[in-house]
């Protein structure tokens, strides 16, 4: 049977790992290629590299932290932040990466996502959908969460998906960082609309929250940062949790 | 030397830094005259199996005539699928045939929530001894991502269920291939890799 997927997500700004609540507010936690020795270890099942600061700041993905972190570890890594082109991608493929995320770039060119999944494979394109609840839906926001998008979050990763997305990164930014649980009914809404699996992003705090969002909301994956990074929960206790709880694990 | 034959389907970068890690002697081959003196063949792949198309008949003959005369050879992932003779995903492009039977499309189900691709960690159920399997047991687990896969034939040394089962491992005398990427698979994957280069000497 297909497991669930846990991911830990390292948000990254000058080499090192820092975590905000809420998208601000930013501390350390650490070496990337140490951090992801740890996971390996615990029983993690997919790494992100997110570079934080580089759509703001217009840097590329760090290709010495992806190189340095595909080094520690045999298991498939995600790199996002900033990739604006088709060069940035290659980039951060030719440094390591076996997927990369596009976030503001793939609503700004939408036609990225089918280059890329042309020229690596739909497997490789994974969008990433920064939203956050509103009366009428789920509102995607770009820019690191800073400018809003005007568009719905089900309606973009549907086409996301018709354009060649693998995958959908769907953060709440109403609970990032808050670890008061997973947005259950929005990551649901989205996974239910599409056929690609769904990563579920924001809010995790503790085991009980990734039962959740992999019951009630229906996610693929669940990728949480601070949890893991302060090693507040070990990958390999959430996870003996998880299976006793029926939520099918990698063990 | 080992030729790890790059025929610009997504990136071999993963597969080289495995194979580095394990210590391995490999080359890119860059003329199909290469494979015939290689020690062994590794043909990976990620993406669509229209990036086969590349290995025209040239390739084919000269993968296949060493494979023929006992040249270890082992595909991954889409190169696996390039084994069996075709696939529903590209009809145009020719496999190598080393392998009877067609790559199809697995069959999702949304009645019961599964999806396709076929992408995570799912487990090999072990269909009989293989070289390819030394070292791990059955319902070890390996990182799938993968819309298309290969029937079940008598070269099936392990399967997987995702709507579908289909071959996860395939192994035949000197002819390997496996569904998912043992370069992304942690220990497991590299333990399959390891047993390879055990055959390849």
């Amino acid at each position: 049977m297909l497991t669930k997927r846990i991911i830990a997500c390292m948000d990254v700004r000058d080499g090192q790992v820092v975590k905000g609540v809420q998208f601000q507010q930013l501390r350390h936690a650490g070496d990337p290629a140490a951090l992801a020795r740890r996971y390996n270890v615990e029983g993690i099942d997919e790494v992100v590299v997110l570079d934080i600061t580089a759509t703001l700041e217009s840097r590329q993905a760090l290709a010495r932290t992806i190189n340095a972190v595909a080094h520690e570890i045999f298991l498939p890594l995600t790199v996002g932040g900033g990739i604006r082109s088709e060069e940035d991608a290659a980039a951060a493929v030719d440094a390591g990466a076996d997927k990369v995320s596009l976030n503001t770039a793939a609503l700004r060119r939408p036609d990225l996502i089918t280059t890329l999944a042309r020229r690596y494979g739909s497997q490789a394109v994974i969008v990433a959908i920064d939203a956050k609840r509103r009366d009428d839906g789920f509102a995607v926001y770009v820019r690191s969460g800073t400018t809003d998008a005007a568009r719905d979050a089900v309606a973009w990763a549907r086409e996301a998906e018709a354009r060649g997305a693998g995958e959908i990164l769907l953060t709440s930014m109403d609970r990032d960082g808050t670890k008061a649980g997973f947005d259950c009914e929005m990551t649901a809404a989205v996974s239910d609309a599409v056929d690609i699996p769904v990563i579920a992003s924001g809010g995790a705090g503790s085991v009980d929250h990734f039962a959740d969002v992999f019951t009630r909301g229906h996610a693929d994956a669940a990728l949480a940062a601070s949890i893991f990074h302060y090693a507040e929960s070990s990958v390999s206790e959430l996870k003996q949790y998880l299976r006793a709880n029926g939520v099918p694990v990698r063990l | 030397m080992i030729a790890l034959v790059d025929y610009g389907a997504g990136n071999l970068t993963s597969v080289r830094k495995a194979l580095t890690a394990l210590g391995a002697d490999f080359t890119v081959p860059s003329t199909p005259e290469d494979c015939r003196r290689a020690q062994a063949l590794i043909v990976p792949g990620v993406g669509h199996f229209g990036a086969t198309a590349r290995l025209d008949a040239q390739w084919r003959d000269a993968i296949g005539s060493a494979a023929a005369s006992g040249t270890p050879l082992f595909g991954i992932c889409v190169g696996m699928q390039w084994l069996f003779e075709g696939s529903d995903e590209a009809p145009e492009a020719t496999g190598l045939g080393a392998i009877a039977g067609r790559i199809t499309r697995l069959d999702g189900n949304a009645d019961r929530r599964l999806k396709v691709p076929h992408v995570g960690w799912n487990s090999l159920e072990f269909r009989g001894q293989a070289r390819l399997l030394r070292g791990l047991a059955t319902g070890a687990q390996v990182y799938f991502t993968h819309s298309y896969a290969a029937p079940v034939t008598a070269e099936c040394v392990a399967s997987t269920t995702h709507a579908n089962t289909f071959s996860s491992v395939v192994e035949r005398d000197n002819i390997f291939g496996v569904q998912f990427h043992p370069e992304k698979s942690g220990e497991a994957g590299l333990t399959i890799l390891r047993n390879f280069l055990e055959v390849c000497g």
